[in-house]
């Protein structure tokens, strides 16, 4: 097979075998640098105090790991793919063989034979392995050079594909609660996922459509919380009531940040928004009369559905949802409530950004994006702009903090630090900024994963962090950098034919 | 149609403009030419109302437009293409030129663009193409075609003969007088490009130091011995 591909392709330069064993040498000589204290020492309670557990096995396996996953990653730059694919798909199958056959029986003779002690580092090196083998497997077949194009070109399909993708995946979550593998974790998980694809959504007007680095996003979604906790508790009114009410609350907070830095631009409106994140957040914990400050505020009211609480019986004596319904009482009814209000919630943020990107603001905030002078030339008003898309990209992280605060039942400061905000962007800037499938995946994948992988304990975070560096390195622009054209004549006919 | 006079601007501390007195008459094309930072670009920055004139007047069509914001001046019918051209680069063309009609009455939109296109066929078959990847003719092309599409009576160019082929700068000029002349469109040039633009223009004005220095029909300042050594020798 390898004089195959030798006579296929003849113009493959020779391999440097020494540069290759020195380069992943290398690598694996930092690799076990690090494992070395991290992972090779472990401190254990025993009776009687603590012990030193030495776990130098995993350290030589992480090692042996390190120097042949940098030697075929070499390969494969030099598109050399077939030893490639052999020793990815080898690993792979070697690992998971192993994790299967030792699944139950984590003290057996065949466990001992695993890399490493956690079946998810196990698995996701298995994960590497075999996306390492795909990808060769890929550029095989398409023979192809440029990674790039690649990612462009790929970014694109995606969103051609998104007409079926799109509503393949809505019917997907609309279905969700009800698949047999459904429970109450798995739900847990996809509310908050759908939170914050709808978080992402929001930002993305703002940080996507029209370019404003808002690093204060969490402003909004705690001004959204607090806005209807208050207004339930003082006044005692409905949620569906207070929604809108809490919308136009954290589009006010949008235009009152706003104003001061109409004139500011990049990094320096960066700063000020992260600067308004934290004021909105100090005042919420020291205006104790009117926030109750850091005790918060519990006893938030539960949605209800026109009026039917999701509770076993209702206090006043009237009917409640499985009453009314005629249905036996289960918990998990609230659950799957509250899963559906956030997808509606979602997909309104999401069908209002569609649809406005067409329209003449929404066009407005894109070329304000790309250029503000060449805006003002043209007659748009920059100011106004601005502002809308401010106070809109606010109004739904305010929908957003409303739910936040009637699923969760209790709010206080803590729920709206810096690192929500932060979280948020990444989802923004890591989907591919605009690209509003690209934040349906990036949420997945930064939200949806670290609950799945809480088995890594601390370490969680470092997988999180590693996942953001492999999608900087490999897709610079975002998983999904592509912009779709709002407007296109047909090929055939110069008639002007809006696209809907 | 447009009248400037007694314009004084400032960048920060430094005058640029020192009392401009410029008029530009219904129908014409003007030019403004001189060296390199004379205050060319500054001037008909200042007429779009940035940098905003710190004394002095201009007048539209006989309105004050002195202290308006510059959306407000492009809405009265001013369109600018600017310097550098600052096309939108991740948007199609198609979406450029409807970023340019953006304040005008939607109705106008299909006859504008196809107005656009037989001026510039090169851009129809470019439509779906991102701003960004057109080469620097087709971008210039694009930025006079999107200051077309707000439909303006006084169009204000900048270099648009910057950084291109001569050829590709005899096409430029020759659209200019087909848009003054056809469409009926006031044009106030500024350009390096001395030779071409006095040959284009009706008139033509030259600057230095932030103040006219000289004035005229295209003729006479092509006639002009002061003018052929400064601006014209070597170069044609």
């Amino acid at each position: 097979m390898t004089e195959r591909s030798a006579t296929t392709s003849p113009v493959l330069p020779p391999l440097d075998a020494v540069g290759i064993v020195r380069e992943a040498g290398l690598t694996a000589f930092v690799v076990f640098a690090l494992t070395f204290s991290l992972v090779g020492f472990k401190v254990e309670d025993v009776p009687g105090g603590l012990d030193i557990v030495t776990r130098f096995d995993q350290v030589l396996a992480a090692t042996v790991l390190a120097f042949t996953g940098r030697v075929v990653l070499i390969l494969l730059h030099k598109r050399r793919h077939l030893p490639v694919i052999l020793v990815g798909l080898a690993i792979a199958a070697v690992i998971l063989g192993l994790v299967v056959a030792a699944r139950g029986a984590p003290e057996s003779a065949t466990a001992a034979w695993l890399p490493f002690e956690s079946v998810v580092v196990n698995v996701l090196v298995a994960v590497a392995a075999l996306v390492l083998a795909g990808r060769a497997a890929w550029s095989a077949w398409r023979r192809d050079v440029g990674v790039s194009d690649e990612a462009v070109e790929l970014a694109a399909r995606v969103h051609k594909a998104a007409i079926f993708l799109g509503p393949l995946m809505l019917g997907f979550a609309v279905v969700l609660p009800f698949l047999p593998f459904a429970d109450r974790r798995l739900l847990d998980i996809a509310i908050l996922v759908v939170t914050y694809v709808m978080l992402g959504w929001g930002l993305n007007i703002v940080v996507g459509l029209a370019g404003l680095l808002d690093l204060g996003y969490v402003a909004f979604y705690a001004v959204g919380a607090y806005s209807y906790a208050l207004l339930a508790i003082n006044f005692d009114l409905g949620f569906w009531v207070c929604l809108p009410f809490a919308g136009i609350m954290a589009a006010f907070a949008g235009i009152l940040l706003g104003f001061p830095v109409l004139r500011l631009r990049g990094d320096y409106l960066a700063i000020v928004t992260l600067g308004f994140g934290e004021m909105i957040r100090v005042i919420l914990l020291n205006w104790y009369e009117f926030t109750k400050g850091p005790d918060g505020i519990s006893g938030i009211p539960r949605p209800t559905l026109f009026g039917l609480p999701f509770t076993r019986t209702d206090p006043d004596g009237g009917e409640t949802f499985h009453s009314f319904f005629g249905l036996t009482y289960s918990p998990l009814d609230r659950i799957i409530f509250l899963y559906y209000l956030i997808l509606i919630l979602a997909l309104v943020t999401n069908f209002f950004t569609m649809r406005i990107r067409r329209l003449p603001i929404g066009r407005a905030w894109e070329a304000l994006r790309e250029d503000e002078v060449a805006c003002r030339s043209i007659g748009i008003n920059p100011r106004n702009t601005k502002l809308t898309a401010f106070s809109i990209g606010a109004m739904f992280g305010g929908f957003g903090g409303s739910f936040f605060a009637t699923r969760q039942g209790f709010i206080s400061p803590e729920s709206f630090t810096f690192i929500e905000s932060a979280i948020i962007l990444a989802i923004v800037v890591l989907g591919g900024m605009g690209s509003q499938i690209g934040v349906v995946f990036a949420a997945i994948l930064l939200i949806g994963l670290p609950e799945f992988f809480r088995e890594l304990q601390q370490y969680r975070m470092l997988a999180f962090g590693a996942a953001m560096v492999a999608i900087m390195v490999w897709r610079p622009r975002g998983l999904l950098a592509f912009r779709d054209p709002t407007i296109r004549l047909s090929d055939h006919d110069t008639a002007p034919e809006k696209q809907t | 149609m447009l009248e400037v006079s007694g314009l004084h601007a400032f960048y920060g501390h430094i005058e640029a403009l020192r009392g401009v007195d410029v008029t530009v008459n219904e129908g014409e094309i003007v030019t403004l030419i001189g060296a390199n930072g004379a205050g060319k670009s500054t001037l008909l920055m200042s007429i779009c109302g940035n940098p905003r004139a710190a004394a002095g007047r201009i007048l539209f069509e006989g309105g004050e437009i002195t202290q308006l914001p510059t959306h407000q001046i492009v809405r009265l019918g001013i369109a600018q293409s600017p310097e550098g051209r600052r096309i939108f680069p991740f948007m199609s063309v198609l979406e450029n030129l409807q970023m340019g009609a953006a304040v005008t009455d939607p109705g106008h939109f299909d006859d504008d663009l196809r107005r656009v296109f037989e001026l510039y066929p090169v851009l129809e078959k470019r439509r779906h193409q991102r701003g960004g990847t057109l080469s620097g003719g087709e971008q210039q092309m694009l930025a006079i075609g999107r200051a077309l599409m707000s439909r303006p009576r006084l169009l204000l160019l900048d270099e648009p003969s910057l950084g291109l082929a001569p050829l590709l700068v005899k096409q430029i000029f020759a659209v200019i007088r087909e848009i003054n002349e056809q469409q009926n469109v006031t044009v106030f040039l500024v350009e390096q490009n001395a030779f071409h633009a006095l040959q284009l223009a009706h008139r033509g004005y030259v600057m230095a130091n932030g103040k006219i220095v000289m004035s005229g029909s295209g003729e006479t300042l092509l006639a002009d011995k002061e003018i052929r050594a400064a601006y014209l020798e070597g170069g044609h």
